[in-house]
C-alpha cells in the first residue's frame, strides 16, 4: 500500500528494462463518472501511477489545456472531495496503480494538512505533488504524509540550484519530477540532450535513492520513447487531457481514445 | 524559486547601494515629481468633525499628483532601476483596474524596455481608456480570458509568462503581494509615502499624527504609508477595504471576512469557499477588486497594529463626492474607500486628533464609473 505502491512501480518498470509511464488526467474532467473510467482505463492500458489532478481555481503553473480541464471539472462539481470520492472508486477496483493527488497548496491548506494526508491515505492514494508548496515551506505538510506513509513528490526545475535539489531529495517519497523546461505544462520539449544531463546532475546530488520522472513538453509515443532513455518515469499530462476533450467534441468514446493513446506510451517507454 | 532568490538578493544589495538610491531619488523628484504635497484638508475636517462631533485635523498625501496619478509609480521606477541592474531586458506585469498597467508602461518608455501588460478580459473592456494608455505608451496588452478574468487571473498569467521567459523578463508586481521578496520589495520602494508624510507633518504640526488612513485592495499605498511609522506606538493604523455590495452579497473584504490561505505565493487572508477555491471578489473599484491581500496587512491585523474597516460601494461613492465639494480634489475610486471611512476612524479617535489619509490616486479614470453609478449619460 501507499508510498510502497509507487517504489513497486518503478521497480517494475525497472525489471522489465523500461521506464514508467506516469499519465495525468483532471479528476472530474469532462465529469465525474467519466473521469473514473478513464483512470481506470488508463491503468489497465498500462499506465503505471496516474497523477490525479485535483481542481483548482488558480492552477498559475499550467497551460491552456490543464485549465481548461480544471475550469471543467470545477464546473461539473469536482474539487478535493470529488477527488477523494474518485480516488477511492479506482482504489476499490484496482489495487495496484500508483495514484498521486497533483495540486496545488490552498485547498490543502484550507483542509489542513494533516487532515488532507490522512484522507489522501484513507481512500488510497500513495503521495502527493503540490506544486506551490515547496519542500522548506511545506515542513508540516510532510511530516502529515510521512506519518500516513505517502510520498511527498517535489518539483525540480531547469533553474534550480543544488542546494535546492539536494532537499528535494532529502524531502522526496515516491519519485521526484523534473520539469524538462522553463515553462508552464503543455509546452513543447525540443532538446532532450539537455534534460538527459540534468537528470544525471540531479541522480549524482540525490545520491540515486529516488526516482526521477521527466514531465512537461512530452506529448507523443515519439517524445516519451525519447524521455525514457534517460528517465526513470515519464509524464504524460496535456496531450492526455487534450485527446480526451477533443474525442469527446467530435463524438467518440474518450475512454477508447484514451486507452489507444496509453498502449502506445507504455510501448514506447522501452530501453 | 531561483528568480525569486535572485530577486532578494539583488534588492537587499541594492537598496544599501548609495549610487541606486541616488538615481532613484533623482527620478523621483524629477520625473515622478516628488515629493508629493501635504495638503490639511480644513473644509473636510469640518464637515467630519460635525458628524462626529469632534475637532479634526486632516492631512491628505497627495500621491494623486504624482506624475501618472496614482503611488503605483514609485514601485514601478525602483522595480525598473533593479531590473535593468539585474540584466533584464524584457518587462511584464499584471494589472486590474489598469494603474499599474500604466505606470509599468510608462517606466519601460522611460527606460526603453519592452513591456507586456496582461489584464483580464473584463477589465480590459471595463477600463478600456487605460488600455488605450497603454498602448500609447508603447506596450503590449493581452487579455486574459482564464478563470474570472480579473485581476487574480493576470496575475496567473504573468507568472506562467514568468516561469517560461524567467532569463531575461522582471516581472513587476504592482502591490505587496505575490511570492517573497515582492511584498517587502514593494513595500520599501512605497515606504516613500510614509517617509515624506512623517516630515511633511511633523514639519506642519509639531508631531506625530493620531492616526494614518489608506485604502487596502492588495494594500500598497497603505503599506507605504504605515511603514516608516511602524514603531511609533502612539500612531494608528487603519485600512479601508472594498465592501462591494455588502458584506452579505459581493465584496472584496478580504481582512473582514476572509481566512488564511495560500494564493500567488504568499500566505494571507484570502476569500475562498471550504474547498480552497478561490472567489471572485467585488468592488466598483478595479483596483480593491483581489481576492487577497498583502501577507504584512494579515500580519497587522493578527497583532492589532491595525484596524481594517469594510467600505461598500455607496459609501466609497458618498466619500468621493464629499472630497471634491469640501476640498476640490476629485479622488480615484480606491482612494474614496479610505475617505468613506474617516467618520467611522474619528469616532475611535480622541478630540483635536490629526489624521493623515493617503490620497492615493486621481479619480479621471473612474468618471465613466461614476457617471454611470449616478446614471448620468456622458
Amino acid at each position: 500500500m501507499s508510498i510502497d505502491r509507487l517504489d513497486r512501480a518503478f521497480a517494475r518498470a525497472r525489471a522489465e528494462k523500461r521506464a514508467a509511464l506516469v499519465l495525468y488526467l483532471t479528476a472530474g474532467d469532462p465529469d465525474l463518472e467519466t473521469s473514473r473510467r478513464l483512470v481506470l482505463a488508463a491503468a489497465e492500458a498500462g499506465a503505471d501511477i496516474i497523477e490525479i489532478g485535483v481542481p483548482w481555481s488558480d492552477p498559475s503553473a499550467d497551460g491552456a489545456a490543464i485549465q481548461a480541464a480544471m475550469s471543467r471539472a470545477l464546473v461539473a462539481g469536482g474539487g478535493p472531495k470529488a477527488t477523494f470520492a474518485l480516488v477511492e472508486a479506482v482504489r476499490r477496483e484496482n489495487p495496484d496503480v500508483g495514484l498521486v493527488f497533483f495540486g496545488y497548496a490552498n485547498p490543502i491548506f484550507i483542509m489542513g494538512p494533516e487532515a488532507f494526508a490522512k484522507k489522501v491515505a484513507e481512500v488510497g492514494g500513495d503521495g502527493v505533488l503540490c506544486v506551490d508548496w515547496p519542500p522548506d515551506e511545506a515542513v508540516a505538510f510532510r511530516k502529515a504524509l510521512a506519518e500516513q506513509r505517502l510520498g511527498f513528490v517535489p518539483l525540480v526545475a531547469p533553474t534550480s540550484l543544488e542546494p535546492r535539489i539536494r532537499l528535494a531529495g532529502e524531502a522526496a517519497g515516491g519519485f521526484i519530477y523534473y520539469v524538462s523546461l522553463n515553462g508552464i505544462t503543455g509546452a513543447r520539449l525540443v532538446d532532450r540532450q539537455e534534460p538527459a544531463r540534468r537528470v544525471e546532475a540531479i541522480r549524482g546530488w540525490t545520491g540515486n535513492k529516488v526516482p526521477i520522472v521527466v514531465g512537461f513538453g512530452v506529448k507523443s509515443a515519439q517524445d516519451a520513447h525519447e524521455v525514457a532513455a534517460f528517465a526513470d518515469g515519464v509524464v504524460v499530462g496535456s496531450a492526455a487531457v487534450e485527446l480526451v476533450q477533443k474525442a469527446k467534441a467530435n463524438g467518440e468514446d474518450p475512454v477508447a481514445a484514451l486507452r489507444t493513446f496509453v498502449r502506445a506510451l507504455r510501448a514506447a517507454v522501452v530501453r | 524559486m531561483p528568480s525569486l532568490d535572485e530577486l532578494t538578493a539583488a534588492w537587499e544589495a541594492a537598496k544599501v547601494d548609495p549610487a541606486f538610491g541616488a538615481e532613484l531619488g533623482e527620478l523621483l523628484r524629477t520625473y515622478v515629481g516628488r515629493p508629493t504635497a501635504l495638503t490639511p484638508a480644513r473644509r473636510l475636517s469640518a464637515e467630519v468633525g460635525r458628524e462626529v462631533g469632534k475637532a479634526l485635523n486632516i492631512f491628505l498625501k497627495r500621491e494623486d499628483l504624482a506624475h501618472t496619478g496614482a503611488h503605483k509609480i514609485n514601485n514601478c521606477i525602483g522595480q525598473l532601476l533593479l531590473a535593468r541592474r539585474m540584466g533584464k531586458t524584457r518587462i511584464i506585469a499584471e494589472t486590474g483596474a489598469g494603474q499599474h498597467g500604466v505606470a509599468t508602461a510608462t517606466a519601460c518608455a522611460l527606460f526603453g524596455l519592452p513591456c507586456v501588460v496582461y489584464m483580464g478580459a473584463v477589465d480590459v473592456e471595463r477600463q478600456a481608456l487605460n488600455v488605450f494608455r497603454m498602448k500609447l505608451l508603447g506596450a503590449e496588452v493581452r487579455p486574459v480570458h482564464a478563470g474570472t478574468a480579473t485581476l487574480k487571473d493576470a496575475m496567473n498569467e504573468a507568472l506562467r509568462d514568468w516561469v517560461t521567459n524567467v532569463g531575461d523578463t522582471h516581472y513587476v508586481i504592482g502591490s505587496v503581494a505575490g511570492p517573497h521578496p515582492y511584498p517587502t520589495l514593494v513595500r520599501d520602494l512605497q515606504a516613500v509615502i510614509g517617509r515624506e508624510a512623517r516630515e511633511q507633518i511633523v514639519a506642519a504640526t509639531g508631531k506625530l499624527p493620531d492616526a494614518l488612513v489608506a485604502c487596502v485592495g492588495g494594500g500598497s499605498n497603505a503599506m507605504g504609508l504605515f511603514a516608516p511609522f511602524r514603531d511609533d506606538a502612539s500612531v494608528r493604523f487603519f485600512g479601508a477595504e472594498a465592501a462591494g455590495e455588502g458584506l452579505d452579497a459581493h465584496h472584496a473584504a478580504t481582512l473582514t471576512l476572509g481566512r488564511v490561505g495560500i494564493l500567488h505565493g504568499a500566505c494571507s487572508y484570502v476569500l475562498c469557499d471550504d474547498e480552497g477555491q478561490i472567489m471572485e471578489a467585488h468592488s466598483i473599484s478595479a483596483g480593491l477588486d483581489y481576492p487577497g491581500v498583502g501577507p504584512e496587512h494579515s500580519y497587522l491585523k493578527q497583532t492589532g497594529r491595525a484596524t481594517y474597516l469594510a467600505v461598500t460601494d455607496k459609501e466609497a461613492l458618498e466619500g468621493f463626492q464629499r472630497l471634491a465639494r469640501t476640498e476640490g480634489i476629485l479622488p480615484a475610486l480606491e482612494t474614496s474607500h479610505a475617505l468613506a471611512a474617516l467618520p467611522r476612524v474619528a469616532a475611535q479617535l480622541p478630540d483635536g486628533a490629526t489624521i493623515v489619509v493617503s490620497l492615493s490616486g486621481r479619480g479621471d479614470k473612474d468618471m465613466g464609473t461614476i457617471a454611470k453609478a449616478f446614471q448620468v449619460k456622458l
